[in-house]
């Protein structure tokens, strides 16, 4: 509380973004944890902002209407305000701007957030994602895979999960010996497992090889990795950056595998970019969707200067490769950038999700990214700044997945259960930390933090609110469901994501949504549905035999009630 | 028959065809008066049949002895012939490229065509200006319908009957007439039944570099101006652009002879350049190799989306007007036949619920281009393929359609009518069996060509019960209100269904429109199966008592 330099101002217009000539005067609130500005009007609406999802308070010139603030959020929406007083405004700016800049986990929004659940749903809550499980879906353990203990306690890497699936011919010297030449310890373990036939995907680090350091551990590793596909000849190596970068790192002892040394593997380089690169892309697309009034020649110049369509073409083209080897071709894959935790999150997952109907389940969705994602130490706290730390660390990288995920749905309207809104609520929550799940950036962090006993799981809370998540045009059984997606990646196919970059057009436009009108058609369906029942419970002919009417009548009757309760407690 | 001398091969056995998503099929190439025809005479694979007024443009290509022609449609598809024999393969081009630009309308397909289907309401008597002058009648009385052009003669791109401000009579008519480009006067487009007033759409004023007035000119539009109340002159034109036109016996409406009407230009492109930016989208769209980078630059330069928004800005404009400001509006570019219908079209499906349906779409497709005069023939003779000198051919009524896509898609439960719709008018207005798009003018559809005798209209193909249900928006829930669509850039898109139709396959956007259409078709058989319930226990309970 001692940040909050001022808890009330009174007389504080919120400006229209849309319409800058139109504002609504009200009170702001600081709290420890949100903004809040409460209308003046009959209405008392309230507007919520989190402190943890500011990305910026600026003060641009003041104006003879009063002293302008602009809160930016990290989920780019825009608040426009007009505070009378210029030390309300400075107050207001300061106290922002160190209240979104935690420094301390402690200070994080999740771990005052209490949404009375008790200890028992709250561990129930945080076992609603079973990554074991998940394996068991794809066959693994088998009889040739297993799960080793090789990292139980983080011993072996850090930044990895303490469950790691590796194949059965790799002994924990192996596994210990890869580990030694790959960067941070990051061996090359299982993450996905094609079922039909046996093709694997693999991801890691890279390796330390440099000019000319191998390891037999690792090469070893490699060979029982493919051997584990017992159909195939060879298997690929996809290294996600761009080759001259890879080929730079060699010079610092890294790099990426010999060919020479590793029998039967497939170097591909796909060239995404590194982190530092995306941000700055990204950076300048939400300029461009921040712009007011521009010409479509800015717009599309925009468009194209920021580069952004190209970066997510690319993370899709990595996907699709990977996809294309595993199904199509029956090869396995590793896949590996420098460290593992970005470019090859992203590559795995997309891949995953071209591959595995079940990832384009709500479910599915939730599962895919506490596995490839969470539990592989994708660094959240750094890359979307939940401390104050280095600028950076900072890049979209889930932004980028969660895209490339929408670029699917435009092309698979019918493929995913979720929708555009899951994706967006994602989004907030990956970098609101409401939620302990995106906190930190291992496993081991968690844990050493007791993020299960201090914080809530997100998860059985979306999945709670999956009426308002769900695509209406999912059918489990429709063809366009099952199977291998195989998007084209032509750059005419990618769109810029208006909902998620132009927040401001969408809020003004009370636009439809033919998603909404069928999901209000298919609730309306629903409740038909079950009236029709309720009715058929009356026999037929009754019309006929005018005795029996009143008695099948009321029959019908309660049987509909019995089955409206059953409905509620599902 | 005249075509037989064009037709220097008739048929060659053993071709190749290529086309988008449809595997290969070999079969014997025939070519008719009308049509090229490919068929493998086999039942079950699907034949070829183009219209030979559907080609855009064919290239040659010969390797050895055989011969490929690539054919380029007007509807923006690309297809190859592999043709064995190197005489054959150009006598085949030449013939298709004399039948596909003959010069003669008359010679045009749909004087031959001959329905295959009963017409059971005639398209040709579906919108007359009779009819919906009544529905004007019976909201006002302050307009009248005018016999002055009943010969075409004071304008020969008008219909025979326009509709007038009452107190105007023909004598200033003909005046005007004379003041205004291709004497085309101003006449009432659209009146806006929520506030009474009106659009109007005339030429340019024939002001020319004296200043020249016309007072009968500035009487008749002041007639539409309710008592203290100002107008909006609407100029489709950069203000450079009226100005220039001044020297060439043009210009626009002077300030002090108008002191009751403000003057707003904007900046809609002439022909040759949407053509030229046709041509370039199209270009861009073809090439699959295309980076990232390159793509979007070249979908930039081609300016299309630029268009678009220039346009819906203007009609928006001019819409606004009317509903907010509730004032009069008159629309006029250079000749009045291309942009300024473009934005009288487009703000009347803002402000008009009726013109968003399918029968409403039609009569304004009728009202606002057909008898109002946009020279079709000209316009649409060639499309995005076309090459060396053009003669008036511009995607003037594409732009309309597009922009019109473009609100349906911000609004998809406010039109009766679905994608499919527009792109079948898109295809008819280039290369037809129907009669409806040919000619420039309601001069030569009736008097020179007699199409309605002659020809069929579209019309009565499109509004038979089982070819309507493909055009059916299944969302459509009628919605009284004016629409704003978003002209912003990151509201606008490029039409697919039109660019990259041939492109990528649609396959899994038309699954999810008919998982679409059997998502509420479902609904409304339950609804109906509930409702007969209902009633069915209402009445039992009624017997009861």
């Amino acid at each position: 509380m001692e940040n909050i330099r001022t808890p009330k101002v009174e007389h504080v217009r919120l400006i229209d973004r849309t319409n800058p000539r139109r504002c609504s005067v009200g009170t702001l609130y600081l709290s420890s944890t949100h903004s809040i500005f409460v209308e003046n009007t009959e209405a008392r609406r309230e507007t919520w902002v989190l402190h943890s999802l500011v990305s910026s308070v600026e003060r641009p010139p003041v104006s003879p209407s009063g002293n302008p603030l602009v809160i930016r959020c990290k989920n780019f929406q825009v608040f426009q305000l007009l505070i009378p007083q210029e030390k309300d405004c400075l107050d207001v700016q300061a106290s922002l701007s160190r209240l979104s800049r935690p420094e301390r986990y402690g200070e994080l929004s999740c771990f005052s957030f209490n949404p009375n659940l008790n200890k028992e749903a709250r561990d129930e809550a945080w076992s609603f994602i079973d990554l074991r499980g998940d394996y068991v879906r794809m066959g693994i353990p088998s009889n040739l895979w297993y799960i080793t203990a090789a990292n139980s306690e983080y011993r072996v890497c850090d930044t990895y999960p303490s469950d790691l699936y590796v194949p059965k011919s790799a002994t924990p010297s192996v596994i210990v010996g890869s580990a030694k030449f790959r960067s941070r310890g990051r061996f090359p373990v299982l993450s996905y497992y094609h079922r039909d036939n046996s093709a694997s995907i693999c991801r890691s680090s890279q390796p330390l090889s440099g000019f000319s350091a191998r390891s037999t551990e690792d090469e070893q590793m490699i060979q029982a990795i493919m051997k584990s596909n017992p159909a195939s000849e060879f298997m690929y190596v996809v290294d996600t950056r761009p080759k001259l970068n890879a080929m730079a790192n060699r010079a610092a002892g890294k790099g990426y595998e010999n060919e020479d040394h590793y029998t039967n593997i497939k170097l591909q380089f796909i060239g995404i970019e590194n982190i530092h690169v995306m941000r700055n892309s990204q950076q300048k697309i939400i300029d461009v969707g921040q712009v007011r009034s521009p010409s479509m020649g800015d717009f599309l110049w925009g468009l194209e200067n920021s580069g952004w369509l190209k970066h997510i073409k690319a993370v899709m083209d990595a996907g699709v490769f990977i996809a294309r080897a595993v199904a199509e071709e029956g090869i396995s894959v590793l896949v590996h950038c420098s460290d593992g935790w970005d470019r090859t999150a992203q590559a795995c997952s997309v891949a995953s999700i071209l591959l595995d109907p079940y990832y384009r389940t709500l479910k599915g969705f939730m599962v895919l990214i506490e596995k490839d994602w969470v539990a592989f130490g994708h660094k959240f706290s750094h890359r979307y700044g939940h401390l104050d730390s280095d600028p950076k660390e900072i890049s979209p990288v889930m932004d980028q997945f969660l895209e490339c995920v929408w670029q699917l749905m435009e092309q698979f309207p019918c493929a995913f259960e979720f929708n555009e809104r899951f994706l967006l609520q994602l989004h907030t929550y990956v970098y609101s930390c409401q939620y302990g799940n995106f906190l930190a950036n291992s496993q081991k962090e968690r844990r050493d933090l007791r993020i299960q006993e201090r914080t809530h799981s997100v998860w059985p809370h979306l999945w709670k609110d999956q009426a308002e998540y769900s695509n209406p045009l999912y059918r489990a059984d429709h063809s366009q469901t099952q199977g291998v997606l195989r998007p084209v990646t032509t750059p005419y196919c990618f769109k810029f994501w208006k909902a998620m970059y132009n927040r401001l057009d969408q809020a003004s436009a009370a636009r439809q949504s033919p998603a909404d009108c069928l999901s209000a058609v298919r609730e309306e369906t629903q409740q038909l549905e079950e009236e029709l029942s309720t009715h058929q419970e009356v026999p037929r002919g009754t019309v006929h035999s005018p005795t029996r009417q009143e008695n099948s009548f009321s029959q019908g009757e309660e049987d509909g009630g019995g089955a409206k309760e059953d409905d509620q407690s599902q | 028959m005249e075509f037989a001398e064009l037709i220097k091969t008739p048929r060659v056995d053993g071709v190749v065809l290529h086309r988008p998503f449809l595997p290969l099929v070999e079969g014997t190439l025939c070519l008719t008066g009308h049509h090229l025809i490919l068929s493998s005479r086999q039942d079950n694979t699907e034949e070829l049949w183009l219209l030979h007024a559907d080609i855009d443009f064919i290239e040659k290509r010969f390797v050895g002895s055989s011969g490929t022609i690539i054919v380029k449609c007007k509807d923006l598809r690309i297809i190859q012939l592999d043709i064995p024999g190197m005489e054959e393969c150009l006598n085949i081009a030449s013939s298709i490229e004399a039948l596909s630009t003959l010069d003669s309308v008359s010679l045009m397909y749909p004087f031959f065509y001959r329905p295959m289907f009963e017409v059971i309401e005639d398209g040709w008597n579906l919108f007359l200006p009779e009819e919906s002058f009544k529905d004007l009648e019976s909201m006002t009385d302050e307009w009248r319908l005018s016999e002055v052009n009943r010969d075409f003669s004071i304008c020969p791109s008008y219909p025979p009957l326009v509709v007038v401000p009452k107190d105007t009579d023909d004598d200033t008519l003909l005046k005007v007439a004379s003041f205004r480009h291709g004497g085309r006067f101003p006449v009432l487009s659209y009146y806006h039944k929520k506030n009474g007033m009106v659009m109007m759409r005339a030429g340019q004023p024939l002001i020319g570099p004296n200043g020249r007035r016309c007072k009968e000119d500035e009487k008749l539009i002041n007639a539409t101006l309710r008592a203290g109340k100002r107008g909006y002159i609407i100029d489709t034109r950069a203000t450079a652009v009226a100005q220039q036109a001044k020297a060439r016996g043009g210009g626009f409406e002077q300030e002090a002879n108008y002191p009751q009407w403000r003057r707003i230009h904007k900046t809609i492109e002439r022909y040759s350049v949407l053509q030229d930016s046709l041509i370039k989208l199209v270009e861009a769209c073809n090439d699959q190799s295309h980076s990232m980078d390159r793509w979007l630059s070249k979908l930039e330069a081609s300016n299309w989306l630029s268009h678009i928004k220039e346009i819906l800005t203007t009609a928006c404009l001019a819409a606004q007007c009317i509903d907010r400001e509730g004032a009069t509006v008159l629309v006029h570019g250079t000749e009045g036949t291309d942009s300024t219908l473009q934005v009288t079209s487009l703000a009347q499906i803002l402000l008009d619920p009726s013109c968003r349906t399918i029968r409403g779409f039609q009569a304004l497709v009728e009202r606002e281009w057909l008898q109002a005069g946009h020279p079709f023939q000209h316009r649409c003779a060639q499309s995005a393929y076309s090459s060396g000198k053009l003669h008036g051919e511009a995607p003037i009524f594409l732009l309309f359609l597009d922009c019109t896509w473009q609100i349906l898609r911000q609004f998809p439960c406010s039109f009766e009518f679905n994608e499919n719709f527009l792109v079948l008018l898109f295809e008819h207005a280039y290369a037809t069996q129907f009669g409806t798009f040919l000619g420039n003018s309601a001069a030569e559809r009736s008097a020179t060509l007699k199409l309605p005798q002659k020809t069929v209209s579209l019309w009565s193909w499109v509004n038979r019960p089982q070819e309507m249900e493909g055009f059916v928006n299944p969302l459509y829930e009628p919605n009284s209100l004016v629409i704003w669509p978003s002209v912003a850039p990151q509201s606008l898109q490029l039409w697919e269904g039109v660019f990259l139709r041939w492109n990528r396959s649609s396959k899994c956007l038309d699954e999810a429109y008919e998982e679409m259409v059997h998502i509420i078709e479902y609904n409304k058989e339950l609804q109906k199966k509930v409702n007969s319930l209902r009633r069915q226990l209402a009445q039992l309970e009624t017997e009861e008592i």
